[in-house]
């Protein structure tokens, strides 16, 4: 097919902004050198075998149990809620999305530090616990808090994919359902749940990615104590620099995201369905 | 109509490309200035601008490791930065700093002697003092019944989950070797192992290692004590009168953050300009009262309000800091420091 010379622009500011830097991240993790030009950097695999430590294979292992947890409590928490929402009356519908949306509006950092205030010692949830006589709880700089900040911060990623394909699902396949003598049950696993799925992978992956590569959660509200994977690269290029290391850790990284993507895919029976956001 | 369309996206693509490619193309000389986060008074800046009729573009850092990254690799050019000792040691060694002019710095008169000529940078060819200070630890008296005379005490049960970490390297392996008796400039790799196993032992005593957050979490009272730069201690007790400062008995890190002009630059006469004008006694004193943290100018010191002058905290006469030392660039020795931060930073 011949391309429109209108897609020049994007296919020039993909190659700027994609393909560069991740040639770049490539050539970095497989090389070792100081800095000084092109011509000093020596190939090896000596920034990958490095990784093998236990210490970081532990740092990984966290950052996926991590990740893989809050996804499958965004899918928990999100899937019914999309199909709440889904629904409601068409009017109803756009207010509840637009209120579910609103809050990304602003920015992330800020909604972070939020929760700060509200999980500390002497927080808006601790201050309401001693006035109704609790001992107030330690709620804050721990794993629990991590995973609030993650569910909190990615649940709209699950849910609008989720709720945009089931927003879609033709009423009358329902109907049919019920016509031949399926109950709710069954017309939820027969039909909705399985017509769905494409919004699930969507929503899956659109969460696990952040999750897995956040370094900003887990620095507020873990309080510098719990160290992810995202942590770890953010370390190697901004304290300790060295670049070849860190770039070696984001190809580790992306080699699991793919491989997630990858097993998401098998289920998504569907290729062309999309989950909307993509 | 499609040809408008194509005209349109031909020209905006153009302006975008423009723009990109020239930057802002104002008249004014700007100068870049790197500096630590909250570490001067705002309106400052803005009477250099009206002043010399520049324009400042200012930027801040958390750590010195994080600065030295970005001036190193980052591709940015600033003009003037603010690093402590042991790294204006590293950026000397490198020959990634300029040589000041002292001809053009007169204000250099202003500045205590005992801040000149130390060893991170002999003749102050490349440094221009700015601030001071020293590490002990801030507590909260209505929290804290034993007396805090010791790093010992951040090791202590009976404080479990309130006690803050500072989330720097060099800081926090500071304290663990001085409670274990060792120098905080060792060379030693069983001694940081040692206070590795320390600091892992802490861990669960700790409530969070933190940054520039731990002046809202003491003054919010959310912890009962943290390891602090003095200035910040000053800070903290004026606005929570309950706060206290100690410098442990076991020695303290003696700390100097002074101003250099780094290699990549492109306005060294400027940046002088801007050295120099920082220097002046007022402009000293506006700064020192608006941080918190000890000036190096003593000029400025009459312009300030006694209760700051004598304040133990920002002011310590050497009796009261009593043990010191002063942090020195590890050199080849970096990596081990930075392996062991590592470690424990992974350990669970």
């Amino acid at each position: 097919m011949k391309m429109k010379w209108t897609s020049y622009p994007y296919i020039l500011w993909m190659i700027i902004f994609i393909v560069v830097p991740l040639t770049l991240i490539l050539l970095f993790s497989l090389t070792v050198g100081e800095e000084g030009g092109i011509g000093n950097l020596q190939f090896t695999l000596d920034n990958f075998k490095r990784f093998l430590d236990p210490k970081y294979i532990d740092v990984l292992w966290i950052s996926i149990s991590l990740a893989l947890k809050s996804t499958a409590i965004t899918l928990l928490l999100g899937y019914p809620m999309a199909m709440i929402i889904a629904g409601e009356k068409p009017s109803k519908r756009n207010l509840m999305i637009l209120l579910f949306v609103i809050p990304m509006w602003m920015n992330f950092l800020l909604r972070t530090y939020a929760w700060l205030t509200l999980l500390g010692k002497n927080g808006f949830i601790n201050y309401i616990l001693t006035k109704l006589g609790f001992a107030p709880l330690n709620l804050i700089y721990n794993d629990r808090a991590v995973l609030l900040g993650m569910v909190y911060n990615f649940l709209p990623f699950m849910v609008l994919p989720i709720y945009s394909v089931l927003v879609k699902i033709d009423n009358s396949l329902i109907e049919a359902a019920e016509d031949l003598g399926a109950n709710k049950l069954k017309v939820f696993s027969r039909v909705v749940f399985p017509l769905s799925i494409p919004g699930i992978i969507t929503g899956i992956t659109m969460v696990f990615m952040p999750a897995v590569s956040t370094f900003v959660i887990s620095r507020l509200l873990g309080g510098g104590q719990y160290m992810l994977i995202g942590n770890l690269v953010e370390q190697q290029f901004l304290w300790v620099g060295d670049w070849h290391f860190g770039s070696a850790i984001s190809i580790i990284m992306m080699i699991f995201i793919l491989i997630t993507m990858a097993i998401t895919a098998k289920f998504d029976t569907e290729k062309e369905g999309g989950g909307g956001l993509w | 109509m499609k040809n408008i369309v194509k005209r349109i996206l031909v020209l905006s693509l153009i302006l975008v490309i423009g723009i990109l490619a020239t930057g802002c193309g104002e008249e004014k000389a700007t100068i870049n200035i790197y500096n630590w986060g909250d570490y001067i008074d705002p309106s400052v800046l803005k009477d250099f601008e009206k002043e010399f009729n520049v324009k400042v573009n200012y930027n801040t850092f958390a750590t010195n490791e994080d600065m030295y990254i970005s001036i190193k690799k980052g591709g940015t050019s600033y003009d003037v930065a603010f690093p402590s000792d042991y790294m204006i040691e590293r950026m000397i060694d490198e020959d990634m700093l300029e040589k000041i002019s002292k001809d053009n710095i007169p204000n250099l008169s202003n500045i205590d002697e005992r801040f000149l000529n130390l060893e991170f940078d002999p003749e102050n060819d490349y440094s221009v003092p700015y601030m001071w200070g020293t590490v002990g630890i801030v507590y909260n008296k209505k929290m804290v019944d034993d007396p805090v005379d010791s790093w010992n005490i951040l090791w202590n049960e009976k404080y479990k989950g309130q006690i803050l970490m500072l989330d720097s390297q060099r800081d926090s392996l500071a304290v663990a070797l001085k409670k274990l008796g060792y120098s905080m400039n060792t060379r030693s790799l069983e001694e940081l192992e040692e206070a590795k196993e320390e600091l892992i032992k802490q861990k669960p005593l700790v409530y969070a290692y933190v940054g520039d957050e731990v002046k809202d979490l003491l003054v919010g009272e959310e912890a009962a004590m943290a390891v602090v730069w003095s200035g910040d201690a000053v800070a903290m007790i004026r606005e929570n009168e309950d706060l206290a400062y100690a410098i442990p008995k076991e020695g303290t890190n003696l700390w100097f953050d002074n101003m250099v002009i780094p290699k990549n630059g492109n306005n060294k006469k400027l940046a002088e300009e801007f050295i120099n004008f920082m220097q002046r006694p007022e402009i000293a004193a506006r700064n020192t009262d608006y941080i918190g943290y000890s000036t190096a100018n003593y000029k400025a010191l009459d312009l300030l309000p006694e209760d700051i002058v004598n304040s133990e905290v920002a002011y310590p006469t050497d009796e009261e800091i009593g043990e010191r030392e002063i942090f020195k660039d590890p050199k080849d020795f970096l990596k081990v420091y930075d392996d062991i931060w590592l470690e424990f930073k992974a350990q669970r």
